[in-house]
């Protein structure tokens, strides 16, 4: 009861938090809620009329291909949340390997790692990807897709775990550990790691958030699970039937709205949870 | 600026140079151990084009021509050699055209659009930014911070689809898509110049729009805490004018960081673009690498891949040169 209330003290500081994690419940209660209301099946081509503008029948309307857009949104969020949750695990699983190990180790390890995420941030991420989808095209599931976008979504969870493992080893509290004679795993788990949860979070929600970037901008390209009706692959489709001049507004700016509440809600949980993890960066303004 | 700064950031350059083409050679013969050419000849039979029994001898010429029929070692050697010369290879699906030619044709599109619309978005945005935190700007400047920051988190070839549908097709303002008008010659005319301006101006602005909102929000948390410094409390104790403490005290310093952020923005920039071109078909790089992936047609989307990485590689390199020039205090002196 006592965590529960210092949880809703801690929203009550930050709007931001709040704001984006209510957008995010709403978004998952759509995925969840959604299959009991609408038949999935109509997310197949040749499943219902062709080419309908939104109506009580069908809110979304349907695409030309006879898709039922409710179906494919149901479907099609959560497909793309996990193909986001996926990538931005194992990115920030990696960056927080090479992020302490960096951090906390220094000397050649760190000049290595260090110099290799500089390095590769300066290289544009999308198109090293379109690279590799492009070769395995054929191959592409849900689950590769993932794995091919956190090939590249460790870089800046590397970078900025870093940083703040630097400034924590010299904390007080750090040295007091050493004297004591912790081992450095045990400082690492028992001292650094609790400390930076938050910082950890934030990064969280910004590597799920890079890395549906990532996906999104491959789909739209053609380069996504062909089969799966995803949010970007639905885009991809409204953009290669020329949907836009055809004033079938439907087919691309429902996709494009969630798509925006989804990265909007993932930008404040981040924003509002760097502001919990660093009050001096707190903007009363 | 030492030399021993310069010789490293070049060697730093050549390393992700090497390394962007050595994932261009080794990632289609790992990923799969497929054939390319084989497979596009293969392809161009099946159509019509070219009689079987004529294949296995093409795909022979093919790999003599392109060295196939050597070791691995050597044929990577080879790769490595070609690229540094910029010798990028034919183009299988559009033989006898050059790669190196069609990028030519592709570049200027692509490094005028994302030059413009990067330096127009990071202005305004940082600007934007700053005056949101100054007590003596307008409040509308801080009530544009929220707005700003949900348009900074949708990507800019979404904003992309919506400006088209407004400005272009409901108000019909600008051209949906293309660089210029078909029948149009381009030529270094100011009818011309005028024109791909009216085309690019969309484009553009989807960029800048995403763009602002970035800028904006890294100025802001920047400015906070910069105001907050004691040479701010003097300078107006000391009765200087409101529009100089803002533009040589606040905003200089808070810039810096910011300044530092736009050369490690760039390679994300241009990322975004490529879709934001696809959308527009627009006649740069990344419509060529989209053309290229519907076709299949690896020789191009190597050399799309090996010249973006290389020209935003000299682009972020040539910033961290002109770092001193901006900051006295950073001199690469001290670092050797």
């Amino acid at each position: 009861m006592d965590k529960l209330s210092s949880v809703f003290t801690y929203l009550k500081d930050s709007p931001m938090l709040t704001a984006g994690l209510g957008l995010m419940a709403a978004i998952l209660l759509f995925c969840v809620a959604g299959p009991l209301f609408v038949d999935t099946d109509a997310a197949q081509p040749l499943s219902v009329t062709p080419r309908l503008s939104p109506s009580a029948e069908y809110p979304f309307g349907t695409d030309d291909a006879g898709r039922n857009l409710l179906a494919v949104m149901v479907l099609g969020v959560p497909l793309t949340l996990r193909i986001g949750l996926l990538a931005g695990s194992v990115g920030l699983g990696v960056g927080i390997l090479l992020g302490f190990g960096s951090g906390y180790i220094g000397g050649k390890v760190d000049t290595l790692i260090r110099g290799t995420v500089d390095t590769l941030l300066t290289v544009p991420s999308l198109v090293v990807l379109i690279s590799i989808a492009s070769t395995i095209r054929e191959e592409i599931s849900v689950e590769i897709m993932a794995l091919v976008v956190a090939s590249l979504a460790w870089m800046w969870p590397t970078r900025t775990i870093r940083a703040q493992v630097l400034s924590l080893r010299e904390r007080a509290y750090v040295q007091m550990a050493k004297l004591n004679g912790m081992s450095s795993l045990e400082i690492i788990w028992k001292e650094l790691f609790p400390n930076l949860l938050p910082y950890l979070a934030a990064n969280f929600a910004g590597a799920v958030s890079g890395a549906v970037l990532a996906t999104i901008g491959l789909e739209a390209l053609g380069l996504g699970p062909q089969n799966e009706p995803t949010v970007g692959m639905t885009i991809y489709w409204a953009i290669s039937f020329s949907a836009l001049i055809r004033g079938m507004w439907w087919w691309w700016a429902i996709p494009i709205a969630f798509l925006a509440m989804l990265f909007v809600s993932l930008i404040l949980i981040a924003a509002g949870l760097d502001e919990l993890a660093n009050p001096k960066q707190r903007m009363a303004v | 600026m030492s030399r021993g700064f310069i010789i490293r950031r070049v060697g730093l350059f050549l390393i992700v140079v090497w390394a962007a083409a050595s994932v261009n050679f080794f990632i289609p013969r790992l990923a799969t151990g497929r054939d390319p050419i084989r497979e596009k000849l293969g392809l161009l039979a099946a159509s019509g084009g070219l009689r079987q029994e004529g294949v296995e001898a093409m795909v022979k010429a093919y790999q003599a021509k392109f060295g196939l029929d050597k070791p691995l070692h050597t044929q990577y050697l080879n790769f490595l050699l070609n690229s540094a010369r910029l010798d990028l290879g034919y183009s299988l699906a559009n033989y006898p055209a050059r790669v190196g030619r069609m990028i030519a044709n592709a570049m200027p599109w692509t490094m005028g659009l994302l030059l413009v619309a990067t330096i127009i978005g990071f202005s305004l945005g940082t600007l934007m930014g700053a005056l949101a935190v100054w007590a003596r700007a307008p409040a509308l400047f801080r009530h544009l911070v929220f707005p700003l920051m949900t348009l900074s988190a949708i990507p800019p070839y979404l904003l992309g689809l919506v400006v088209i549908y407004t400005l272009g097709l409901q108000l019909n303002i600008f051209p949906l898509s293309g660089g210029y008008s078909p029948g149009t010659f381009p030529g270094f005319r100011l009818d011309f110049i005028l024109e791909v301006i009216h085309h690019s101006t969309l484009p553009a602005l989807a960029i800048v729009l995403q763009a602002v909102g970035f800028w904006a929000l890294g100025m802001r948390g920047m400015m906070v805490s910069t105001v907050g410094e004691d040479y701010i409390a003097l300078a107006e104790a000391n009765g200087l004018r409101s529009k100089t403490i803002f533009f040589r005290y606040a905003v200089r310093n808070a810039f810096l960081p910011q300044y530092t952020a736009l050369g490690l923005s760039m390679a994300f920039a241009v990322s975004g673009q490529v879709v934001v071109e696809v959308v527009f078909a627009y006649p740069g790089m990344g419509t060529l690498l989209f053309r290229a992936i519907q076709a299949s047609d690896y020789t191009v989307i190597n050399g799309v891949v090996l010249i973006t990485i290389m020209a935003i590689g000299l682009v972020t390199m040539v910033m961290d040169f002109t770092y001193p020039l901006l900051d006295p205090r950073i001199s690469h002196q001290r670092l050797d």
